[in-house]
């Protein structure tokens, strides 16, 4: 479970999170969503240590984030950022090898290689692993990044908008994976998603945040309703069932 | 591959320093070999500190025409060489002992160096991403602080002085001070140590803060104790031989090409290796084929400088 109590965020005098208290379920997919500039991001890389804590508590799994020790954090939790940028020149394998640092410190296993190869293969990356970073397209480049978070293989993952660049069937391919991640190996995953229609697939549950606050928290089929969407989203959208699922209709 | 490479690096230092030592040998061999040995000793320390410290340094700036004397270290040392004449005169400069020179350089210099990574990391990290780059503001509105007082120092002084002072902060590789080499290389392997027992962490720093950071690595503490090392590695050559600006970015991107991988473990000692055969293989052929008509650090800084331009106008600086 991750746990985060009464956190707040400022940045230059702006308010970017006031008073989130919110718990993210363990085993599932949560999606994160809510308009541009209302925080998401920032929540995330609260949860993944990446800026220091200003107020409140985060807890992962039980592990205080500003006091576990950095070494062992990077093994309870993995985050794929929006921005990626590299000054060394990798190519595919070399970067997804090093989502294994932190369980072997610069030097590899024949696990550690065992599951690299496992993470390329599995987000289809095999014909281009030798081709380098900067070669590739924006796509091929995101998924490069999602396997390396996917060969960290932590019980936690965060998303940063992994859908960005990619392909229609790339995105479904990723999203029903991190699906049954969550239900087979029961991990933890949170993704911040822009298509709430994902989220209405594949995840359990879904928070929704704007201007910095939490206006909507609940399982995913609460969630969609059209006061919800209204609430995050300030704008007025169909929902319709089909089948067993709610699609949200916001294209019109 | 790059492992195999390593080794035809270290063959050709080996053919450069024997070359160094043994080119044109005549009369005393025990004095010849004693007295290239402790030229060829103190090049090559100045060699690997240029090339170590500018290949960690392009690391943690994910910036590969970047140099440590960016950061002003350069100015600095002219500064402090125009001071003491200013404050000594030209002749009580001459007559001061080389350590006690050396050590009021490597000491400022280092002061330096720390005060401007207190500025880096004194302030809390607000905005990510920030600290680096005000590093590097800081460094170049210092190098021209130091320009501008040491300019106006030399107007103070009178001419016989400001000869000596010139001549004192010129690059020469021909005139490194054989006392120093002992304190020079006590200074130099703590800081290679240093480098080595990081090299993992250093592939995982070229990532970027963020990567670093969840990747496990305890990025402020490991940024600052690489900064450290720069600065003991860059007194210790500015030290030796004096300013040097264009030659790190040579050697480091000659590395980069050569040794097309992101393992320090393989880049710092190759950019060591390649380092050393410039600056010996450099030194043999101007000092025994070529007698001395120009000095080696003019064209190691003209070639440096093309590369540099090169660089740019190819546009690969990200």
């Amino acid at each position: 479970m991750i746990d985060i109590r009464s956190v707040s965020h400022a940045l230059h005098g702006q308010t970017i999170l006031s008073d989130i208290s919110v718990q993210l379920p363990k085993g599932k997919v949560t999606a994160l969503v809510g308009p541009n500039g209302a925080g998401k991001s920032t929540l995330l890389s609260l949860i993944a240590r990446l800026q220091p804590l200003q107020k409140g508590t985060i807890e992962v799994d039980g592990l205080d984030v500003t006091q576990t020790p950095s070494k062992q954090l990077a093994k309870t939790l993995a985050i794929l950022t929006q921005s990626n940028q590299l000054a060394s020149r990798l190519t595919v394998a070399d970067l997804v090898a090093f989502g294994r640092f932190p369980h072997h410190q610069g030097r590899p296993t024949v696990e550690d290689n065992k599951l690299v190869d496992e993470a390329i293969e599995s987000l289809e990356l095999t014909s281009i692993r030798h081709r380098f970073i900067d070669e590739i397209s924006g796509g091929q480049r995101q998924k490069a990044f999602v396997a390396m978070a996917y060969a960290q293989d932590t019980d936690y993952l965060l998303l940063d908008e992994p859908l960005n660049n990619l392909d229609m069937k790339s995105a479904r391919t990723l999203m029903q994976r991190l699906g049954s991640l969550s239900a087979q190996s029961s991990k933890t995953i949170v993704v911040v998603l822009h298509e709430i229609n994902y989220a209405a697939l594949y995840a359990d549950w879904i928070v929704g945040l704007k201007d910095g606050r939490l206006v909507a928290n609940g399982e995913t089929k609460y969630f969609l309703t059209n006061e919800t969407i209204e609430q995050v989203f300030d704008m007025q959208a169909d929902i319709h069932d089909v089948g067993e699922h709610r699609f949200v209709m916001h294209y019109r | 591959m790059v492992e195999r490479r390593l080794i035809y690096a270290l063959l050709l230092f080996v053919v450069c320093a024997v070359a160094f030592l043994t080119v044109n040998a005549r009369g005393n061999w025990e004095f010849v070999l004693w007295f290239r040995g402790t030229k060829l000793l103190g090049i090559s320390l100045v060699a690997i500190a240029i090339a170590v410290s500018t290949v960690l340094f392009q690391t943690l700036t994910k910036n590969r025409i970047l140099t440590p004397s960016l950061m002003g270290f350069d100015a600095l040392y002219a500064l402090l060489q125009t001071a003491l004449v200013f404050f000594l005169g030209g002749l009580g400069f001459a007559q001061l002992a080389p350590q006690v020179s050396f050590f009021t350089s490597f000491f400022f210099m280092m002061l330096a160096s720390l005060a401007l990574f207190g500025t880096l990391l004194g302030q809390s990290q607000q905005a990510r991403g920030e600290d680096m780059h005000r590093l590097l503001l800081t460094g170049i509105i210092f190098g021209v602080l130091f320009r501008s007082v040491t300019s106006f120092f030399q107007r103070l002084i009178d001419p016989n002085d400001f000869v000596v002072a010139a001549t004192s902060s010129m690059a020469s590789f021909n005139s490194i001070n054989g006392d120093l080499l002992l304190v020079s290389s006590v200074i130099m392997a703590l800081g290679l140590i240093a480098a080595w027992y990081l090299r993992f962490d250093l592939d995982v720093l070229a990532l970027g803060r963020d990567a670093a950071i969840n990747l496990g690595i305890n990025y402020k503490q490991r940024v600052y104790v690489t900064l450290v090392i720069i600065a003991s590695l860059v007194s210790v050559s500015t030290a030796l031989v004096g300013p040097v600006a264009f030659f790190g970015l040579l050697v480091s991107n000659l590395t980069y090409h050569l040794f097309p991988t992101h393992r320090h473990a393989i880049l710092l000692p190759a950019a060591s290796l390649l380092s050393a055969c410039v600056l010996i293989g450099g030194q043999t052929i101007l000092e025994q084929l070529l007698n001395f008509s120009t000095p080696l650090s003019v064209i190691v800084e003209f070639l440096g400088g093309v590369t540099f331009l090169l660089l740019i106008l190819k546009g690969r600086s990200r």
